[in-house]
């Protein structure tokens, strides 16, 4: 039995791996929408889901019976392989784009060394950006195929949007290329890690020992735009929006084909942010240096008092259920911190995914909250930012960045 | 039959499909979908032979940038479904037997001079996109320098092209 | 190891179908398509020789050409736009006149 696992190991692991990922994706889509819809309620001096569970928690879980049992209508005079392919084109790319990145260092269950992502390529970023590519042709199909001329306006308008940004966000790249001088990357987050300097080596500030390195804040800037206008986000998502086009190129789409053009949305929006992470925020580095070892103890610090904090919350709560529930997730979530406290393998362990996640959820709270305050822009605004404003600052941005680079070397 | 051949002709079947479906379809939309997928299998291959940069440029370019432009002329043009003619008797019962046998000639020549093709080197040693920078920039600049000339004579020339008749 | 054969012969068949398409086909954006299609075959050829002599000459050649195809394609449809809003088809046997 061991050997035959130690000889097939190089298959098995990918699919166990597979499946968490998926599994967890989906998971953290459906509480995405639900911590949207809190976060932009507040924002808007309101509740928010709180009905449907203790705090509206359950509320994913109604919208997901929603979908499965809504009738799926088709409208006549719709192209079929054009309106079958689109949701399933783009929920399968969103959910590919996430394959390459990696989570955090190597770890080693059981002994076997393997890498915390799935796919280790040595081009992960060109994969990245071949998948983003492909992306156009989910909204552009399914724009076309429904036989509407607000879902065509719509699926026109948001794929020339997102060919437009696409040139900016392979570009503002191009600095973090030259200073890691890789496309893994895994390699670009392990460039990042300068010992004792932590939080000042990541790639936004770019101090490192041997003087390789150049500040990328107008290269995170310009990344960070052109990937909102990517995933048809606020201030970018007038082919989306309700009041413009009715609903843009899902018009036609119900609950199913709908939910899957959602989820991907959701999906690409996080691999978007672990980007992010990963090419300016330095992935799963730790903001402190290594030899701050009392900052290992950061995700205790954390956990228990927020596990509490639910527990005394959740006993004072309305519903019976409510009463359950909650303390028993804040039960776990204290619990989970004692253990992390008390041994210090499964810490070291922990340290990289903790920090990757803490950022990708702070991106992910950025972009919620421009959802609940900025407006959008006009599509004709739009596009004069895409060419005229953002593409001209990313090549200025490459060449500074080369020329700084030149200038180090000598 | 070890795991790369295997691959090569999943792939190389894929791309075959998708071309025969590029003649057989009937609207453009659907011609230009296996075009597409005709290009992601030969990104595949790429990806085989250890050109890794050269993939990735596939997709990124040709599959996501060149292909976009032909389906959105496809969409406002609103081409409809191909037309019927009368096709001449000789040119089909003729003519495909007549390119099949060429295509046979021509893959058997192939085939034949097996010998005298050197064998494939290790792949991925030779092409890292270093190496090909290294060349792209140093040997070949002048024809770089004129491809970038080339495609602004393209943005100007579709510019013109696209402007209204005053 | 895949023999270079292989994908020698494999470019022939894509190019031969190419060839095909260009010739029965009626609609322009598709006889575009050929073209594109034939392209891809070359391009397929440069790469299997670059790999059997183990140098990257051919993958430079390779980005030239996709260079090349997106430049030609960008000015051809602009011509096939402008030429479908004038004759009113995409039927390429019906511009078989100078006169409109």
């Amino acid at each position: 039995m061991n050997e035959f696992l130690a000889k097939y190991a190089f298959l098995i692991v990918p699919i166990i791996k597979v499946a968490i990922l998926v599994f967890a994706v989906l998971t953290i889509d459906a509480y995405l929408t639900w911590l949207e819809r809190k976060v932009i309620a507040h924002i808007q001096a309101r509740w928010g889901p709180h009905r449907v569970g203790p705090h509206g928690l359950l509320q994913p879980l109604a919208d997901g019976i929603k979908f499965i049992l809504k009738e799926d209508p088709m409208p006549s005079g719709v192209d079929k392989i054009g309106y079958f392919l689109a949701p399933f084109l783009t929920l399968t790319l969103a959910i590919t784009s996430l394959s390459v990145i990696p989570f955090g260092p190597d770890i080693k269950p059981f002994g076997y060394v393997t890498n915390f992502g799935i796919a280790d390529v040595n081009i992960s970023l060109l994969v990245l950006f071949a998948i983003t590519a492909l992306g156009v042709y989910g909204v552009a199909l399914a724009g076309w195929a429904s036989n509407n001329k607000y879902s065509l306006l719509g699926g026109l308008r948001s794929s020339a949007q997102m060919i437009s940004y696409e040139l900016a966000l392979t570009l503002s790249v191009v600095g973090v290329l030259l200073i890691a001088g890789d496309f893994s990357l895994k390699h670009i987050v392990e460039h990042q890690d300068n010992g004792s300097l932590g939080l000042l080596g990541w790639n936004l500030f770019g101090f490192s020992k041997d003087g390789a390195g150049c500040t990328q804040i107008i290269g995170f800037v310009c990344f960070f735009i052109a990937a909102i206008a990517e995933t048809n986000r606020v201030p970018f998502d007038l082919p989306e929006a309700e009041s413009e086009l009715v609903a843009g190129f899902h018009t036609e789409y119900a609950s199913m084909k709908f939910a899957m053009f959602f989820i991907g949305e959701y999906t690409s929006m996080i691999a978007v942010s672990c980007l992010a992470t990963i090419l300016f925020f330095g992935g799963w580095l730790s903001p402190f240096p290594a030899s701050w070892t009392l900052t290992h103890f950061i995700p205790s610090i954390i956990l228990i008092p927020f596990g509490l904090w639910v527990i005394f919350d959740g006993i004072r709560y309305e519903t019976i259920f409510g009463r359950i529930l909650l303390p028993g997730v804040g039960a776990v979530m204290t619990a989970m911190g004692v253990a992390f406290f008390l041994f210090p393998g499964v810490t070291e362990v922990i340290q990289g995914p903790f920090w990757f996640f803490a950022k990708v959820f702070a991106f992910l709270f950025f972009y919620i909250w421009m959802r609940g305050t900025l407006p959008r822009f006009r599509y004709d605004q739009l596009m004069d930012f895409g060419w005229k404003i953002l593409l001209p600052v990313s090549i200025a941005n490459v060449v500074l960045t080369s020329a700084f680079l030149l200038w180090r070397m000598h | 039959m070890t795991a790369p051949v295997i691959i090569f002709f999943v792939l190389a079947a894929l791309a075959v499909l998708a071309a025969v479906s590029l003649i057989l379809q009937q609207h453009p939309i659907h011609s230009a979908l296996s075009l597409i997928v005709v290009m992601v299998s030969l990104a595949g291959l790429y990806l085989l032979m250890g050109a890794e940069f050269v993939a990735a440029v596939q997709i990124i370019v040709y599959g996501g940038a060149v292909m976009v432009l032909f389906v959105f002329v496809i969409m406002l043009l609103n081409a409809g479904l191909e037309e019927r003619t009368n096709f001449s008797k000789l040119a089909t019962f003729g003519g495909i037997p007549l390119a099949l046998a060429l295509g046979g000639i021509i893959a058997a020549a192939i085939a034949k001079s097996s010998g005298h093709l050197p064998p494939p080197a290790a792949s991925g040693a030779m092409s890292s996109t270093k190496q090909l920078s290294m060349l792209l920039f140093s040997e070949f600049v002048y024809p770089f320098e004129l491809t970038s000339f080339l495609i602004l004579v393209a943005i100007l020339g579709a510019i013109v092209l696209a402007q209204r008749e005053n | 190891m895949v023999p270079t054969n292989y994908y020698l012969i494999l470019s022939a068949i894509l190019f031969g179908l190419g060839v095909l398409a260009f010739v029965f086909k009626r609609n322009i954006i598709t006889i575009f398509m050929a073209i594109e299609l034939m392209l891809n075959a070359v391009n397929l050829t440069f790469v299997a020789f670059s790999q059997a002599l183990g140098k990257p000459d051919g993958e430079v050649f390779v980005l030239f050409v996709i260079v090349v195809a997106a430049a030609e394609a960008a000015v051809g449809l602009g011509i096939i736009i402008l030429t479908a809003r004038n004759r009113r088809s995409l039927n390429v046997e019906r511009v078989d006149l100078l006169k409109l």
